[in-house]
């Protein structure tokens, strides 16, 4: 395959003489020529290339035969390029790694097992956040070490909840009434003649702001809402995580957290689906027309940095029936290209990338959340220093149950479309929640054979 | 056609007359060169590879692997193809209808009214928009939160939200923003189509007392035919191929199922699910139906004969 890829460019290369021909010498930069050594690295968070960049430049001090070359690519474009490059066989030597994606590289052996040089360096896994090393390993080979994490809050408009005179610090849900959650929404919602969503001549037909705007471009996760009190009222996503084959989307747990949602939009409290911005969460959030969102901590410099149109502050998530707070933990890691040609250096950028040196670099831009507990600290320290009050997303990782993981399994992407599909069906009340999942959880676990 | 065979239909002409002939087709095949091969590198060649592939399973990491027909036996089955079809099939008639009905009319005012050259400029403006920039442009004004039409809708009264996620209005939008894009253009083509037709007609018609729409009826129309059809198979064609649009107002993300059209079902397939084997089966099923659509077109419309004569 590679190998006749190879031939069709040296040949179009032997055509396209007059241009300059160390072009043509293009994907051999890697090679190591007097024992110096180019590694590529991708990632696609341009929030964070400085970090990357300050942490590659120490690298490059200490190891001066390796220098690492970084490149951004945008999120929406990120996995294709990836997958068309490691096609090709001109994949970059590390890459950043996250759950839904790694199982299709796994399963094209793409991503060089690590394990051997974990055990030979003795790394401390338990230097990181519970849980986040374990995401990365299947069938005792590791294909990644964490790198960050994030976790999942309360995002609201300060000014309406003060306005309001609600409570957000410590609110309950479930899905029958919905709780105090649904209190506060019911309360912060308001009609366009200024009556809010508890007044007896509330107007649900006229809300000129929502007490909470769901995202319901969610996937198969719902990371952003549905799946943090799906999981407070005790439903688990399938059978085994990671690498589970069975899920439970028809689960009543989960049934009935989403006819609360879809109850939330009937009672006027949340917009119907066909009448949300297709402009994003943060946009609506920013224009002022939504009280209060769930929203992961990567989107703190979004709502909290100086851009933010509106005073946003955050508060933890309800306590569910379970009676903990739940939120999603999700971590990425960095990947080695099975393909490479620069094992032993590509590890070693990895390795330094997953030590305290790289992630206190990473904690002091305070952007996200490193994943050693130690790095963690200096992030939430330089949040505090900007004058941001974080603690709530660390707060789940310190109580036992507090955070649970996404699934990690094959298919990944597929899932995502039928779950969202039926999801959508359900918003819009084409179906009612229990035979939608039914239908879809059939249709997901077809999937597995 | 037509070219060849009235060469064919020549009387044989001088040895040298011949010889020069064939010469010129040398040069000919030379000055071709280039577009035959930038037709075989970017077109033969991946077509072939394309119907290999609708014929393997193959993922864009593993080597393909040859599975015969499974491809198109899943398609059969395939709720999601069909129902991309369907919405499809609604987004063409709507687009193609309205963008033609709209162009002719447009034309036709161009041609019987005015020939001021800044108003066939500026029908062009939205067709020299980037689509990207359309679709951007469109999905802030339809936006239903924060949109300027909904914004207008709400203060005339009326309560319907044209949003590109509201199932019933998705497709309609879409296909009545590429017609806004595209109506300019086909008008222009439109135009030059009237232009052919001899003044001479309209003269004689006139004298005979014909109002503007029976010669639009009896004369434009029907010596427009050819053009018509053209423009008719053309942009059937381009409006089959609909995916810019709908990937940009759907901000990136997957659009509603409602929209969810047959090329963006091949993209997703391809390079969401790198199902590439299946996504050639479907591109493949998409080129037999285009084949046939424009085979009838041209066949109803008589597309290569003139009534001009």
């Amino acid at each position: 395959m590679s190998k006749r890829k190879r031939a069709g460019s040296a040949l179009l290369c032997g055509l396209l003489v007059s241009t300059a021909l160390a072009a043509c010498g293009g994907s051999e930069s890697g090679e190591p020529a007097n024992g110096q050594v180019t590694l590529d690295y991708w990632l696609w968070d341009d929030n964070q290339q400085a970090s990357y960049q300050a942490c590659a430049d120490a690298f490059h001090k200490e190891n001066p035969t390796i220098t690492v070359k970084i490149t951004q690519t945008a999120w929406a474009q990120y996995w294709q390029n990836l997958t068309t490059q490691l096609a090709a066989g001109e994949a970059p030597d590390v890459w950043t790694n996250q759950v839904s994606y790694y199982p299709q590289f796994v399963a094209n052996q793409q991503i060089l097992d690590i394990q051997p040089y974990v055990d030979a360096d003795k790394i401390d896994l338990s230097q990181y956040q519970e849980g986040l090393a374990d995401l990365w390993t299947k069938d005792g080979k590791r294909y990644g070490l964490p790198k960050d994490w994030d976790t999942e809050a309360i995002v609201y408009n300060k000014e309406m909840v003060d306005k309001a005179g609600v409570d957000l610090s410590d609110l309950t849900w479930n899905p029958t009434d919905g709780g105090a959650f649904e209190q506060a929404i019911a309360k912060l919602t308001v009609d366009t003649k200024g009556r809010n969503g508890l007044h007896p001549d509330f107007d649900k037909d006229n809300v000129a702001v929502y007490g909470y705007l769901p995202e319901w471009n969610d996937g198969s996760q719902g990371q952003n809402g549905w799946g943090e009190l799906a999981a407070a009222n005790g439903w688990t996503y399938l059978d085994k995580n990671p690498w589970g084959t069975r899920y439970k989307y028809d689960d009543p747990k989960l049934i009935e957290t989403i006819g609360w949602y879809k109850a939330l939009t009937d009672k006027g409290y949340a917009p119907r689906f066909d009448k949300q911005s297709t402009l994003g969460i943060d946009a609506v959030m920013n224009s002022g027309k939504a009280a209060l969102t769930i929203a992961g901590s990567w989107t703190i410099n979004t709502y909290m940095g100086p851009d933010a149109k509106q005073k946003f502050a955050l508060a933890p998530l309800p306590v569910g029936p379970v009676g903990v707070r739940k939120s999603a933990i999700n971590g990425l890691s960095d990947a080695i290209w099975a393909g490479t040609k620069n094992k032993d250096a590509a590890w070693k950028w990895v390795k330094y990338l997953a030590s305290p040196a790289c992630q206190d670099v990473v904690a002091a831009n305070a952007v996200v959340f490193p994943a050693i507990k130690t790095s963690t600290e200096k992030a939430l320290a330089a949040h505090q220093a900007k004058g941001r009050d974080v603690q709530v997303y660390v707060d789940y990782t310190k109580t036992p149950g507090g955070t649970f993981l996404l699934p990690i399994t094959d298919h990944g992407t597929e899932i995502s479309q039928i779950v969202q599909d039926a999801l959508q069906a359900v918003i819009l009340g084409q179906i009612e929640p229990a035979e939608a999942l039914k239908k879809a959880n059939q249709e997901v676990n077809a999937l597995f054979g | 056609m037509h070219a060849v065979e009235t060469r064919l239909d020549q009387p044989a002409g001088l040895r040298g007359r011949e010889r020069r002939r064939r010469d010129d087709r040398l040069v000919g095949w030379l000055f071709l060169l280039p577009v035959i091969v930038g037709f075989i590198v970017f077109y033969a060649y991946p077509t072939v590879r394309g119907v290999w592939y609708s014929f393997t399973d193959y993922s864009l990491l593993n080597d393909p692997s040859f599975v015969g027909g499974e491809n198109y036996r899943e398609l059969v089955g395939d709720e999601q193809f069909w129902n991309s079809l369907k919405v499809t099939a609604s987004y063409v008639v709507v687009n193609i209808v309205s963008q033609t009905v709209v162009a002719l009319g447009l034309a036709a005012l161009m041609h019987r009214l005015t020939r001021s050259v800044v108003l066939r400029a500026t029908l062009l403006v939205p067709w020299l928009v980037p689509n990207v920039t359309i679709g951007l442009l469109w999905a802030w004004l339809l936006d239903p939160d924060l949109g300027f039409v909904n914004h207008l809708l709400g203060l005339a009264g009326i309560d319907a939200t044209l949003s590109f996620t509201s199932p019933a209005w998705a497709m309609p939008l879409v296909a009545l923003v590429n017609s806004w894009a595209y109506t300019g253009y086909t008008a222009l083509l439109l135009y030059a189509g009237m232009l052919q037709i001899p003044q001479h007609l309209y003269e004689g018609a006139a004298i005979d007392g014909a109002g503007e729409v029976r010669m639009f009826r009896s004369i434009t129309l029907p010596l427009l035919r050819p053009i018509l059809a053209l423009v008719l198979v053309v942009s059937l064609i381009g409006s089959f191929q609909i995916f810019d649009t709908v990937a940009v107002v759907y901000g990136g993300k997957p659009p509603i199922p409602e929209a969810r059209v047959i090329y963006y079902y091949i993209y997703q397939q391809a390079f969401t699910y790198f199902h590439m084997g299946y996504a050639a089966a479907v591109a493949m099923v998409l080129v037999v139906i285009l084949g046939v659509l424009t085979t009838v077109q041209m066949r109803m419309l008589r597309a290569s004969r003139s009534d001009l004569g």
